[in-house]
């Protein structure tokens, strides 16, 4: 019984690794980053739950409110989900093998990106509290920053496919898994963004 | 003519199912009762017991049966039957756990009932809320259980505040404050907690019942005594470095005691009457 | 983390790069085997540091006083001993180190899904063990307790805690890795023709639990960025002085460690499940079932959270539900244990350490089980909550379960990962000395939680001190047993017995390959196992003469294939 597998063992095969290199290599990629983006939205999750107990239960002190100026994150809405749009005509382009026409949506992505987060700047320091001064100033700063951190990963993340979709790099038509990978993780951010907007804002 | 292993079987399952209560009813694990809800909490307890009981001897007995019935030698290798499953067989052992489940959680929804847990803590509501500053607002914990009884005893009041490393008692009505607790028997306490510093939680083992006492949320714990005594107050949240240490005494008095108690420990200048002035 | 997905996590590294021998050990590797072996390994290593803070700990209740650590110390002992056996051991070691080593044959496939990452997930957990270990010499460690309540936590010395907290954070960042790396791997790269419903049980088990991790460890790690603010930027969310909640830390925290413990236990389940058909020669009974019990769990592990904050501040409707939703997770836990019954009725068992182990198994977590419905219930909890009656019970689930199935796995591997055999006589010592020194320990707290004894104590009413000493010396007899375990280990790696490529005669693909296995698993083609578990003879063909069984590898075998084997 036990020599068997030996002799099995020294059966010659080469094809069997090659296939498994070959096959399925981008969509696990892509499919593993959706599996930490669930992950990541846990953590938004619990923010938001957290939140939304908070603002149940406990009372803010006297002066303090929930109400918060509506102008300016709006237009950052439209703004992040106007990106995602442009993302995804970059992705689009890049399937087209459209490299220049995708280069250029990117950089408009990224800077819808970048505007984002300068609004995002101009509201905290406009905003009447600061971080410490009550549990909805905590909270809001923590949700939103911890939001904006994901907006700079993205835009970062952009940029540099956006260098390396240069003429002879390596992201093209037949690679665009950096590209993809980008642009998945880039609706996630707006995705929790409208809720953020939703929760945070709106409620 | 051997005896058939179906009686057998059936012979072992009553005995099994007879040592299970015999254990639950005989063998007593608990400290003794000195609250009204303590003997309802015992009430649980055997019943859990016996079931568990029942249900561990049974499996340990089937497992060691098992394996020195179907036990083979080391140069044996032959294999066992292929059973795969059995259907009928599997919907059974999800179904009377599912059912013994379900019977001791209403069981012990009603026991919980019995000793108040379901009793609203705030007469006004879930929806008062929002307007109340936060610590008037009790947040959780046993309310004094509904009596049928129309003349029993209004609860006796008793702030309870916790703080590293001890527990101390406020009587409002009057006026004592003090590092043991004194209650007199028969008469239904409510002590309302509030924590200094961190989480401390109050427990007496003798009534039953514990109740986290938490920082900005007052809680409340509500009991009767029923037997007189010394009992321990222990802290069963990991307040510090001396959190062990954070002991202290219930004393369950009769009535009268009680009342030479407080008469004894009032503040001089208690009774509310003016003082005449010369 | 994206960008470390984002390069090309290419599966073959040039092996020149790649150290040797016994070196590899120590390297980045890829190898699946090699990065299980590390969990294993490493996580063995902190099983000794958690151990000897238990033993610390046994050593100060022997007595009613505080008389043989400082208080602060005791506090930090216990925190450190809760949180290096939680993270750094029992996690790593049933996730990491088994999962990596088995999972990729179990799906038939040469590595995991993630190499690198993989690597990366493994290569968090030391520096992280260490820097929550070096904390209690730097700075005093934290001393909150595993669970890290506020305000407690806020107030104790902040760097013990802050550094306890980044070292939980780098661990659950591991965790999570490897969570995806499992997910990817069993859905996404097993063997064409292998079917979900054909996987070996532990391929479920690992799915369930990376299911929990990836959806309850980010909610700590949340929660404990936010804790950190607490500390350091002075911010108010669980801080009462400020206008925050503590109650609602403690959701946030329970929402991840409740499922936790079905981290620590649904692999455990999965690898008992791969050890009893395999030495009771008989297949597993109630596949199906099984797997639905899994998934079971695994929803119901994730609503069951404030079942650990019955006397917190819940309403009262919250304990009435969560109570339900706890109780109920005992009929799928139930039908397991019913199965493993099952499995083991009318086998051929042998009685070898392996066995011993998995059955202590089935022994302890059912007596952990029926504590733990009893815990379910609002009023019994009431009394026993926060006692020593939850640490026993919680140590019959994670040691008297997972440990026991630890030890069991690790008999029942060796062969293949060393290709020596264990020695079988220590072997039943260590089973002997861990089943009488763990019930030993632990079966009397559960009477000094009911008479009082309160947790994480370093002084308490003296007439405990008696049930507190048998306690200790099963503390010691725990101790003792790890000697004749680490000796067997050691000696047989040299000069054990040889094993041969598959000395259970198992029918699972990691037996199917050489012991120790090659580097990528099968030299030649991965066999397709369209029935892990198809031990035994049928019914009718019960013939006391035949001793050989079906024919083994024939299973074992894509049937298409069959010609070709020399059989």
């Amino acid at each position: 019984m036990t020599t068997l597998s030996t002799s099995e063992s020294q059966l010659p095969s080469t094809e069997a690794a090659a296939d498994q290199h070959g096959e399925h290599h981008g969509d696990h990629r892509l499919f593993g980053l959706a599996t930490f983006l669930v992950a990541d939205g846990m953590t938004f999750a619990g923010f938001f739950a957290a939140y939304l107990t908070f603002r149940a239960v406990n009372p803010l002190p006297a002066g303090a409110s929930y109400e918060l100026e509506l102008l300016l994150p709006t237009i950052n809405t439209a703004l992040l989900l106007a990106s995602s749009a442009t993302f995804h005509k970059a992705g689009s382009a890049l399937k087209r093998s459209d490299n220049p026409g995708c280069r250029r949506w990117l950089l408009i992505t990224a800077a819808m990106g970048f505007l984002f987060l300068a609004g995002q700047m101009k509201e905290y320091f406009t905003l009447p509290f600061g971080l410490t001064d009550n549990l909805f100033a905590s909270t809001f700063y923590a949700i939103t920053g911890f939001h904006g951190l994901h907006v700079t990963l993205g835009g970062l993340m952009i940029l540099i496919v956006w260098w390396q979709s240069r003429p002879g790099g390596r992201v093209s038509a037949a690679n665009p898994f950096p590209l993809e990978a980008t642009e998945l993780y880039w609706h996630f951010v707006d995705g929790i963004w409208v809720v953020l907007y939703g929760i945070l804002y709106l409620l | 003519m051997p005896i058939p292993p179906a009686i057998l079987t059936l012979l072992l399952g009553m005995a099994l199912v007879l040592t299970g209560l015999w254990v639950g009813q005989n063998i007593n694990l608990l400290p003794v009762d000195a609250s009204s809800n303590a003997p309802v909490y015992d009430e649980l307890f055997k019943v859990l017991f016996s079931i568990g009981t029942i249900l561990f001897i049974g499996i340990v007995v089937v497992i060691v049966y098992s394996l020195v019935r179907f036990r083979r030698s080391p140069a044996d290798s032959s294999d066992g039957v292929a059973i795969e499953g059995n259907l009928p067989l599997e919907i059974l052992w999800t179904a009377i756990p599912a059912v013994v489940v379900l019977f001791v959680g209403i069981y012990s929804y009603d026991i919980y009932e019995r000793m108040g847990g379901m009793t609203p803590l705030n007469d006004h509501g879930m929806h008062a809320m929002h307007s109340e500053p936060a610590d008037s607002r009790t947040w959780a914990g046993i309310s004094p259980a509904l009596s049928t009884d129309a003349n029993a005893a209004p609860a006796l009041p008793v702030e309870v505040t916790a703080m590293q490393f001890a527990f101390i008692f406020h009587y409002p009505d009057a006026g004592i404050t003090s590092g043991e607790l004194h209650v007199p028997l028969g008469q239904p306490v409510s002590l309302l907690m509030r924590a200094n510093d961190v989480i401390h939680a109050f427990w007496v083992p003798q009534f039953r019942l514990k109740q986290d006492v938490i920082p900005g949320q007052p809680t409340l714990l509500s009991f009767t005594p029923t037997r007189p005594g010394r009992y321990p107050i222990v802290c069963a949240e990991l307040c510090g470095p001396y959190h062990g240490g954070m002991r202290s005494s219930v004393i369950v008095e009769e009535p009268e005691t009680f009342a030479a108690w407080v008469a004894q420990n009032s503040p001089v200048p208690a009774s509310p009457t003016p003082v005449a002035v010369t | 983390m994206t960008l470390s997905l984002a390069p090309e996590t290419a599966h073959a590294p040039a092996p020149s790069l790649q150290p040797q021998g016994w070196l590899r050990y120590l390297s980045f590797s890829t190898d699946h085997k090699v990065i299980g072996l590390q969990y294993i390994v490493c996580g063995f290593l902190f099983y000794l540091v958690g151990g000897a803070l238990a033993g610390a700990i046994r050593t100060e209740l022997l007595t009613p006083i505080s008389d043989f650590l400082p208080r602060e110390t005791y506090n930090e002992v216990l925190t450190l001993h809760g949180t290096v056996m939680i993270f750094l051991w029992i996690v790593p070691v049933v996730n990491g180190g088994f999962g990596n080593y088995l999972i990729p044959f179990y799906v038939g496939a040469r590595d995991m899904a993630f190499p690198r990452l993989n690597a990366v997930a493994f290569w968090l957990i030391p520096p992280a063990g260490l820097l929550l270990i070096s904390s209690y010499f730097i700075a005093g460690a934290a001393q909150s307790g595993w669970t890290a309540y506020p305000p407690l936590s806020i107030t104790t010395p902040a760097t013990g805690q802050i550094i306890w907290i980044l070292s939980v954070l780098l661990l659950g960042g591991s965790s999570i890795f490897g969570g995806i790396n499992f997910i990817a791997t069993i859905l996404k790269l097993r063997r064409p023709g292998l079917k979900l419903m054909q996987l070996p049980m532990y391929c479920w088990a690992m799915l369930g639990t990376s299911l929990l991790v990836v959806l309850s460890t980010p909610v700590l790690a949340g929660t404990l960025v936010l804790l950190s603010f607490d500390i350091v930027a002075h911010t108010g969310f669980f801080n009462p002085a400020m206008g925050g909640n503590v109650v609602v830390y403690q959701h946030l925290f329970w929402f991840y460690s409740h499922p936790a413990v079905y981290i620590m236990v649904l692999p455990a389940f999965g690898l008992v499940s791969e050890i009893l058909p395999v030495h009771a020669r008989k297949p597993l009974f109630g596949y199906t079932t099984m797997v639905y019990s899994i998934m079971g769990i695994v929803f119901l592990g994730l609503i069951v959270w404030a079942h650990h904050m019955f006397t917190s501040g819940t309403p009262p409707w919250m304990r009435l539900f969560f109570t339900i939703a706890t109780a109920f997770i005992a009929v799928p836990t139930g039908i397991k244990f019913f199965n493993w019954i099952a499995t083991l009725w009318g086998g051929r068992i042998a009685l070898n350490s392996a066995m011993l182990f998995s059955c202590a198994f089935i022994v302890n977590f059912v007596f952990g089980g029926i504590t733990g419905v009893a815990l379910a219930q609002v009023p019994f909890d009431i009394h026993v909550h926060d006692t020593y009656f939850v640490v026993a019970h919680f140590h019959y689930i994670v040691y008297g379960g997972t440990v026991f199935v630890i030890f069991a796995s690790i008999y029942h591997w060796y062969p293949k990962v060393t290709g020596r055999m264990l020695n079988e006589p220590l072997g039943r010592l260590h089973w002997l000395l861990t089943f009488v020194g763990f019930n030993l320990c632990f079966a009397p707290q559960h009477w000094l939680g009911l008479n009082g004894m309160p947790r994480r104590v370093a002084e308490y009413d003296p007439q405990f001190q008696l049930i507190n000493q048998f306690s200790s010396v099963g503390a010691l007899l725990m101790a003792l047993s790890t000697l004749p375990f680490l000796i067997n280990v050691v000696m047989s790696a040299f000069n054990g017995e040889i094993a041969g490529d598959n000395p259970w005669r198992a029918l699972t693909p990691e037996w199917l390959t050489s012991s120790p296995p090659p580097v990528e698993n099968w030299k030649g083609e991965a066999p397709l196992v369209h029935e892990p578990y198809g031990y035994g003879v049928k019914p009718g063909e019960l013939n006391l003469a035949a001793t050989s069984g079906r024919e083994l590898w024939s299973l074992g075998q894509d049937p298409g294939r069959g010609p070709n084997r020399p059989l």
